[in-house]
């Protein structure tokens, strides 16, 4: 990075305090976060942070100012804190991530969540600016990836991450990426694709002229010609564009089963034999067109089905729990080590915010550790030395030291992850829509086609096999097959747009039918760390708010940020002997005043008589004097109540929570009476509660968002994965839903009845169509003209109906929802929705 | 109107000259990847100066 004299002047710079009207709070210049404490200023334009202002700086010193041109606010908060990455260069790491390198030259690539606008792409594809020996590097936008090419000589493959990181483009570098290769792409698709189309339309071309009854044309015997030319054209077709279609047919039918391939098998073996047949005995131009144009459609759908499976794919693997390195304390010295070099017997240090990656005994450190992800208790426990921690924990607080003592992959978690119950796969299931109606469809066809070649047969048996033949053609399931794929294609689209995103299109089949709703409470129903506070006894002076706010300010703890931010005056007078005991509460001298702030069990031990109360509360003593006490309730998401009352009406609700009984009566009220509520439930309770629940006519759907539920959601006929930050890790699940749209989950479920109602409705249209066609079969006149024309014409009007449709009803069951989306939210200033593409990992929340 | 035995495979053979293409483009990897490409072209004149510059930079280094 070339350093210009202008660097110092930046070095110093005043702080600028948060605007005091809350109207007028200042968008940080770099990524659109509201300037808070920390806010830093230059050149008439504010940022939220250093680690904005040092991209900036950076950016203008290397002339890419353009970056703030093409998007507004297109910067990405850096996350602080992430700066080693020297573990990569080790030979293991590094091989697993480049892609090829040839000795001087490497080739990288890398999944970036923070990528989100033109400015992303435009930023990452001019690295090379950035760095000495980065050379090109290439976005791929959709899948959130960068494939970086650079000089292994000049620079290190950690100082490409470092460089990615600085500007807040940190990689997706997780456990899993170490032991699964990537699959490739397949191409084979657009090749079928390009020649069904090449071949139809030009077959049309040539069969325009025998439409009109033109190819007559004096001695040339131009039938013949055309009739060849197709045939020549429609053969790749047939054998290349259409093998799909065989081998799914082939296995269908070997399991006695009637997918939708076997009928569009049929369909084409008669329509290619019959052309044959006729071209070749000069008795027709055949129906080479509309056999071509029935692939050209269908594959059209497949891409479409393709490319929205391309798009909204996710694969949360449980492994990708785990980051990918931990600090490792080596003599006196620390590392990063990446966790596949953890042995048993290292020493880690955890710092605040980081997962415990491995069982290991707690050496030194005050240790709070928060399990809610895990075992779903909201209130993070104290731990003291010589305790065993669970992998997965979360360590609130200080650094602490723990050794590992059961290997990473043996750890309590793991053993529960490969528990039979949670990795069981869910069967793929045969029974969707279409299957179901292809199934009727198909027997009802095979008994039409052959009733007329019996009819005919007796009347008048030159028509018999022709009508046979005529009825298999034109029994058109080209509009069977498009229907469900573009109507729930649509639809699956559109819920992700409103960040609720489906594993697949069948999943919508299934949330159609769903009539029972199991709830998870902590971090489902209710938002960690946020919630409402309330102080209980005389009320505070506002000196002692002060006092109260200073002192909670200095801890991590939970409760403690929630109590702080009650009050926003702070004391000016610092604080004296200040001592936080870990599980009990904090003490502080502040204007010769002793201030104590903690549990009740903590108080009564120093003499302080309390007030009881329910539920978690922190309670205040000054100078020895109990003085009241803090209620901290969990908040409910909003909007939750209204949709409890709603589904409760007309679906059968239940609750499973890890926390303990305290705030039953709380949600008896929300439920109401003919709920079930269950408390102090283990990750295998839930689980059992799913499997027992479901019985036939019962389709359950399970909304959880930790380990503790994945078992249950693994279970359940539909499995919903609630997450604060979508690109964060979730359990498998067949839909991931974006916290914000908890409370509309009423709209999602009426938005799959509607869809499916769609579909049905596309194959009533079809059917119509196929009556016409088949009685103009089964009485023996199928032409040509009248095939090629009835088919497109169907095809086309049912994806479009099929869209149309799915579309509409989507923006009129959530009009609300997508107008919230787009507000910028005040918390997190999270307004940076691309337009661009909708995709899991749109919404990352840098901070 | 005989000429139409020349047109017609003649036409054939242009068509088919669009397959290839086609088919060596679909090879090359250019399908892999339609919606990146619309996002770049709206950047794409600073990129022509700055692959010059690499490629500068390339040949000093």
């Amino acid at each position: 990075m070339e350093i210009h004299s202008e660097q110092t002047v930046f070095r110093e710079l005043p702080r600028v305090k948060a605007a005091s009207t809350p109207n007028a709070l200042t968008l940080c210049f770099h990524c659109g976060t509201p300037c808070r404490d920390g806010a830093r200023a230059l050149q008439e334009k504010a940022f939220c942070c250093h680690g904005c202002l040092t991209v900036f700086e950076l950016l203008t010193a290397n002339g890419l100012t353009d970056f703030y041109n093409l998007a507004e606010n297109a910067g990405v908060r850096v996350k602080p804190g992430v700066d080693q990455f020297a573990f990569v260069d080790a030979p293991t790491v590094r091989e697993r991530l480049v892609n090829f390198s040839d000795g001087a030259v490497s080739k990288v690539t890398f999944r970036i969540p923070a990528i989100h606008c033109i400015a992303c792409v435009w930023l990452l594809e001019n690295l090379f600016r950035l760095k000495e020996g980065i050379g090109q590097s290439q976005v791929q936008f959709p899948r959130k990836e960068v494939a970086i090419t650079f000089d292994n000589s000049k620079v290190k493959l950690s100082e490409v991450v470092s460089l990615l990181a600085s500007l807040g483009y940190e990689p997706d570098l997780k456990f899993s990426d170490l032991e699964s290769a990537k699959t490739p792409i397949s191409r084979r698709l657009w090749m079928q694709l390009g020649i069904a189309g090449f071949a139809f339309g030009n077959i049309m071309l040539l069969s325009i002229s025998s439409y009109l009854g033109l190819d007559d044309w004096g001695n040339l015997n131009l039938k013949k010609l055309f009739g060849f030319i197709s045939f020549a054209l429609a053969l790749p077709v047939f054998f290349y564009s259409a093998s799909d279609y065989w081998k799914a047919a082939w296995i269908s039918t070997r399991r006695k089963l009637l997918t939708i391939e076997v009928p569009i098998a049929i369909g084409i073996v008669a329509l290619f034999g019959q052309s044959v047949y006729e071209v070749f005995s000069g008795r027709g131009e055949g129906y080479f067109d509309s056999l071509c144009g029935l692939l050209f459609f269908l594959l059209c759908g497949k891409l479409f089905q393709q490319k929205t499976f391309d798009r909204l794919a996710f694969d949360r693997d449980f492994k990708s729990f785990f980051p990918l390195s931990a600090t490792r304390k080596i003599g006196g010295s620390e590392e990063r080590a990446a966790l596949s070099q953890l042995a048993i017997g290292d020493r880690l240090l955890v710092r605040n915010g980081e997962l415990i990656p491995a069982d290991a005994r707690l050496i030194s450190g005050p240790a709070l550790i928060d399990y809610s992800f895990v075992t779903g208790e909201a209130e993070p426990s104290a731990r003291n030395p010589e305790n065993y921690l669970y992998a997965g924990g979360r360590q609130i607080g200080g650094v602490i030291e723990v050794e590992i003592v059961k290997a990473v992959s043996q750890s309590y978690l793991t053993s529960l992850w490969n528990q039979e119950v949670f990795s069981k796969e869910k069967p793929e299931t045969l029974h969707t829509l279409t299957n179901v109606f292809s199934y009727r469809f198909t027997k009802i066809v095979l008994t039409i086609a052959f009733a007329s070649a019996l009819f005919w047969s007796f009347v008048d048996p030159g028509r018999a096999v022709k009508s046979f033949v005529a009825v298999l053609i034109v029994a058109c399931p080209c509009a069977l097959a498009l229907a469900a794929p573009f109507a729930l294609g649509t639809a699956q689209r559109a819920f992700a747009r409103r960040n609720a995103f489906l594993k697949n299109a069948s999943v919508i089949e299934k949330l159609a039918v769903v009539n029972s709703i199991v709830f998870d409470k902590t971090g489902t129903l209710t938002a960690a760390g946020a919630g409402s506070v309330s102080f209980h006894g005389e009320p505070l002076t506002f000196l002692e708010q002060g006092w109260i706010h200073s002192l909670t300010r200095q801890s991590t703890h939970p409760y403690s940020m929630r109590i702080s931010e009650l009050f926003s005056g702070e004391s000016t007078d610092p604080i004296r002997s200040l001592r936080e005991i870990i599980g009990c509460g904090m003490e502080g001298l502040i204007s010769g005043n002793e201030i104590w702030i903690g549990s009740a069990a903590w108080l009564e031990s120093r003499g302080v008589a309390t007030e009881k109360s329910f539920g978690s509360s922190v309670h205040v003593a000054i100078n020895g004097k109990y003085r009241g006490r803090f209620d901290l309730t969990s908040a409910l998401r909003a909007g939750t109540d209204k949709l409890l009352r709603n589904l409760s009406a007309n679906y059968e609700l239940a609750l499973l929570s890890g926390d303990n009984e305290k705030e039953r009566v709380r949600f008896t009220e929300l439920f109401g009476e003919s709920a079930s509520l269950h408390f102090n439930q283990s990750p295998l309770h839930k689980f059992e509660f799913v499997e027992q629940l479901r019985c036939p006519g019962k389709t359950v759907m399970m909304v959880g968002d930790g380990l503790n539920d994945a078992g249950a959601l693994k279970k359940s006929d539909v499995g919903v994965a609630v997450v604060e930050n979508i690109s964060a890790f979730s359990p498998a699940s067949d839909i991931i839903l974006n916290a914000k749209m908890v409370s509309h989950l009423g709209e999602v479920l009426r938005f799959s009845k509607s869809s499916v109602r769609v579909v049905k409705l596309s194959f009533l249209v079809s059917t119509m169509y196929n009556i016409v066609g088949i009685s103009i079969a089964a009485s023996g006149n199928l032409s040509p003209v009248v095939c090629a024309i009835l088919m497109p014409v169907s095809s086309i009007s049912i994806v479009a109906f099929a869209c149309g449709a799915t579309t509409w009803l989507g923006n009129r069951i959530f009009h609300h929802c997508s107008a919230e989306k787009n507000d910028q939210h005040p918390e997190t200033g999270e307004n940076k929705v691309s337009l661009l593409a909708a995709s899991p990992t749109q919404l990352v929340e840098a901070a | 109107m005989t000429v139409i035995l020349l047109l017609i495979p003649l036409s054939i053979l242009i068509a088919s000259i669009f397959l290839f293409a086609f088919i060596w483009a679909v090879r090359s990897g250019q399908y892999e990847d339609t919606c990146t490409p619309s996002m770049r072209l709206l950047t794409d004149e600073d990129r022509r100066a700055s692959k010059i510059k690499n490629s500068e930079n390339k040949q000093q280094s």
